[in-house]
């Protein structure tokens, strides 16, 4: 656990000194149920949930930090601690300048109030005054775009709207740190592109940004450092490569132990049509753990039962990535085989000759079914791969970049 | 450039959330405004809507109890007297039915932006103040046309009045504010103390009626020492001309507003406390 390297000494802005944050969740809300249940009796109503524990963390000035885990582990309660929308049971917060949250868009907005009135309003809320607000008017306006609408009440606005002047009046408030909470998903893609370009211009201006976010993508692409949570602890902190492949190997854990905790609920998988028993992916004459390079053969043995006999079938693969778009996909039929009669077990195998998959993990779903293309059977995400980081380029698809120029 | 540490002081822990509110002071006139403004937002009447309620009661209070029950026989200029009082109590009533709302009616802001979050119970005073000098104005054009313009020495016991109604609405606001976060039943609750308190002070009635049924003693003592009754006291003295001479109030009803004004800075001081201690809590609370 280690802090990224760092050539210069950069003030803090952050300081979190042990911190830990006990949510209590009570069973009794009533004001009867409390009073019947005070005291001793009180404390077998409640139940203590640690959100966060012992946290220690720094972070300087000018630096974009991302905040990643599973849903659960923190990473909200953490920022909300930060911008000190909630106080830490223990420990100790210091932070420096002028904070701006983006929790929720438009949080300050009233309905009733026109757009130019709830910029105003908004804007102090986030500690500008009403001079400089004046001032950037144009200016929030302009990035807002939407036009005669802002003397429009709000309610009669489209959420899209809604959420471009709530971002507009946001980042031109002049935060020293921005607290930033998935608010990127919302939009539509070329508003998406306009909050990405202004966070890049903050970076650039040397501000300093926390951002919570799920999409991995975001977090090698922007930040300059990663703090990987899980279950209140800070499980990684530096690189954010490094962070995000520790956290998709978490969330893979997770994963094979909720299916394993599915499949011991319903112990009688009560499928007498076929089944996909299970499958395996390596590179061929490689290991599971050594990962899929690009230019690899990647074999994927699969598993079939059928109890009494099928005569026409079709065996499928799919592969998705981790965002679940599907990158790959073919089935026995697109081969052309012929199958014998699947009676009993039976093992399969796909060669997929010279794959080139980008840097991410990527998912295996295997289909049985009927030559009508009726699934009998799916087992969904049965394996999966990683293909290791490839530092000249990004995306699903590997290909290996050459440039040049002539003057 | 500020750092956000614990203080262990109470005193200057007061300081620092006074500094914190007085940083935020455009933003609770602004708050103010919106409060103001959408309240009548989409109203054809918009503003005079925050007339017809008092004048409603006025009217009521009037014909009801001056004129079926009598209790204008002994208070001369019985319309003028229940305005004086209603108009007192409505700042106080505002004030702390506004402030017990406050935090749980601005709970959006409160979960996702961090603000010193004494404004909420604060822009309810100013929202509250605003309808109070409407109907201030009210009242002294009432004055004029009934020919009994309040302009003496006596005008000067509106000061204290206001005061105390300031001090300890804001007092009440920021602890049931805080509280109303925690158990939902204080909003109930502060509406039946509300309707009690306003028949717990001489407003439909006079003081002299309730000190000829208890006497001299203990009881009258508290019924009077209720700020409340000492703040509408102060106000009928103040525009109540009519009853000058003729009608009874208490010995050193200025001693007793200022010594109630002492009580009520005190009170808002250890309440302000209540709630910053309990604040760390609303956003996740709400």
């Amino acid at each position: 656990m280690r802090k990224a390297t760092e050539d210069v000494v950069r003030p803090e802005i952050v300081r979190i000194s042990n911190v830990s944050k006990r949510f209590v969740m009570r069973k009794d809300n009533s004001l009867k149920e409390r009073l019947v249940t005070m005291g001793r009796m009180g404390r077998r109503h409640r139940e203590d949930f640690w959100a966060l524990k012992d946290l220690d963390i720094s972070i300087e000035a000018g630096t974009t930090v991302g905040l990643i885990g599973h849903n659960g582990s923190g990473k909200s309660t953490l920022l909300k601690i930060i911008g000190g929308i909630i106080d830490p049971t223990s420990g100790a917060v210091e932070r420096r300048g002028r904070i701006a949250a983006l929790l929720e868009l438009g949080a300050g907005f009233h309905p009733d109030l026109t757009g130019r009135e709830n910029v105003y309003l908004n804007a102090s809320i986030l500690g500008l005054s009403r001079a400089t607000t004046e001032e950037r008017f144009q200016d929030i306006l302009d990035f807002a775009s939407i036009g005669d609408f802002i003397d429009t009440q709000v309610k009669f606005y489209s959420s899209g709207m809604y959420v471009r002047l709530a971002f507009a009046v946001a980042v031109h408030t002049d935060p020293d740190l921005l607290l930033v909470d998935e608010v990127l998903a919302v939009g539509d893609e070329a508003f998406q592109r306009k909050c990405l370009d202004k966070i890049r211009a903050f970076q650039k201006e040397g501000r300093t940004i926390i951002l919570v976010t799920h999409a991995l993508g975001q977090v090698t692409e922007l930040c300059s450092r990663a703090i990987l949570l899980n279950k209140g602890q800070v499980e990684y902190d530096g690189d954010p490569r490094k962070a995000v492949s520790a956290f998709r190997d978490i969330l893979e854990d997770r994963r094979l132990s909720d299916v394993a905790a599915v499949q011991a609920h319903s112990s009688k998988p009560s499928i007498p049509s076929g089944q996909v028993l299970g499958a395996t992916v390596h590179s061929v004459d490689l290991q599971v753990r050594d990962g899929v390079h690009p230019g690899d053969d990647l074999q994927i043995d699969i598993r079939l039962e059928h109890p009494e006999g099928l005569t026409e079938w079709v065996c499928a693969i799919q592969i998705d990535n981790a965002m679940g778009q599907v990158v790959y996909g073919t089935t026995t039929k697109r081969l052309g085989i012929e199958l014998p009669v699947l009676s009993g077990e039976l093992d399969v195998q796909f060669i997929l000759r010279d794959v080139p998959f980008g840097a991410g993990k990527y998912f295996v779903n295997v289909s049985l079914m009927d030559m009508e293309g009726i699934h009998l059977h799916d087992l969904p995400q049965a394996c999966s791969f990683d293909v290791p980081d490839y530092p000249l380029a990004v995306g699903t698809v590997h290909a290996r970049p050459e440039f040049s120029f002539s003057a | 450039m500020t750092v956000t540490t614990s203080y262990s002081n109470t005193l200057e822990s007061t300081r620092a959330s006074l500094a914190h509110i007085f940083q935020q002071r455009e933003m609770l006139a602004l708050l103010v405004r919106r409060d103001i403004k959408a309240r009548y937002k989409d109203s054809a009447l918009g503003l005079v809507w925050a007339l017809i309620r008092p004048l409603t009661q006025l009217m009521i209070y009037y014909i009801v109890i001056g004129k079926f029950l009598g209790a204008e026989r002994g208070i001369p200029d019985f319309a003028i007297y229940v305005f004086t009082g209603l108009t007192a109590y409505g700042l106080f009533q505002e004030i702390v039915g506004g402030g017990t709302a406050s935090i749980v009616g601005n709970s959006g802001l409160i979960k996702k932006i961090y603000l010193p979050r004494e404004v909420f119970p604060l822009a309810s005073v100013g929202s509250a103040l605003f309808n109070f000098c409407i109907q201030l104005g009210i009242l002294l054009i009432a004055t004029i046309v009934v020919g009994s313009v309040p302009w003496s020495l006596d005008l000067f016991y509106f000061i204290p009045s206001v005061i105390i109604l300031v001090v300890f609405g804001t007092a009440f606001g920021l602890l049931l504010g805080a509280a109303n976060v925690y158990l939902r039943d204080i909003q109930y609750l502060v509406e039946v103390g509300l309707l009690l308190m306003l028949w717990a002070s001489p407003i439909v009635y006079s003081w002299e009626m309730v000190r000829g049924i208890v006497g001299h003693g203990l009881l009258l003592t508290i019924y009077t020492d209720n700020p409340i009754t000492l703040a509408v006291l102060g106000f009928q003295r103040a525009f109540w001309t009519a009853g000058h001479d003729t009608v009874a109030y208490p010995e050193f009803l200025l001693v007793r507003m200022c010594i109630a004004i002492v009580v009520g800075v005190i009170m808002l001081f250890a309440f302000q406390r209540v709630f910053a201690k309990l604040q760390g809590n609303f956003a996740q609370q709400l």
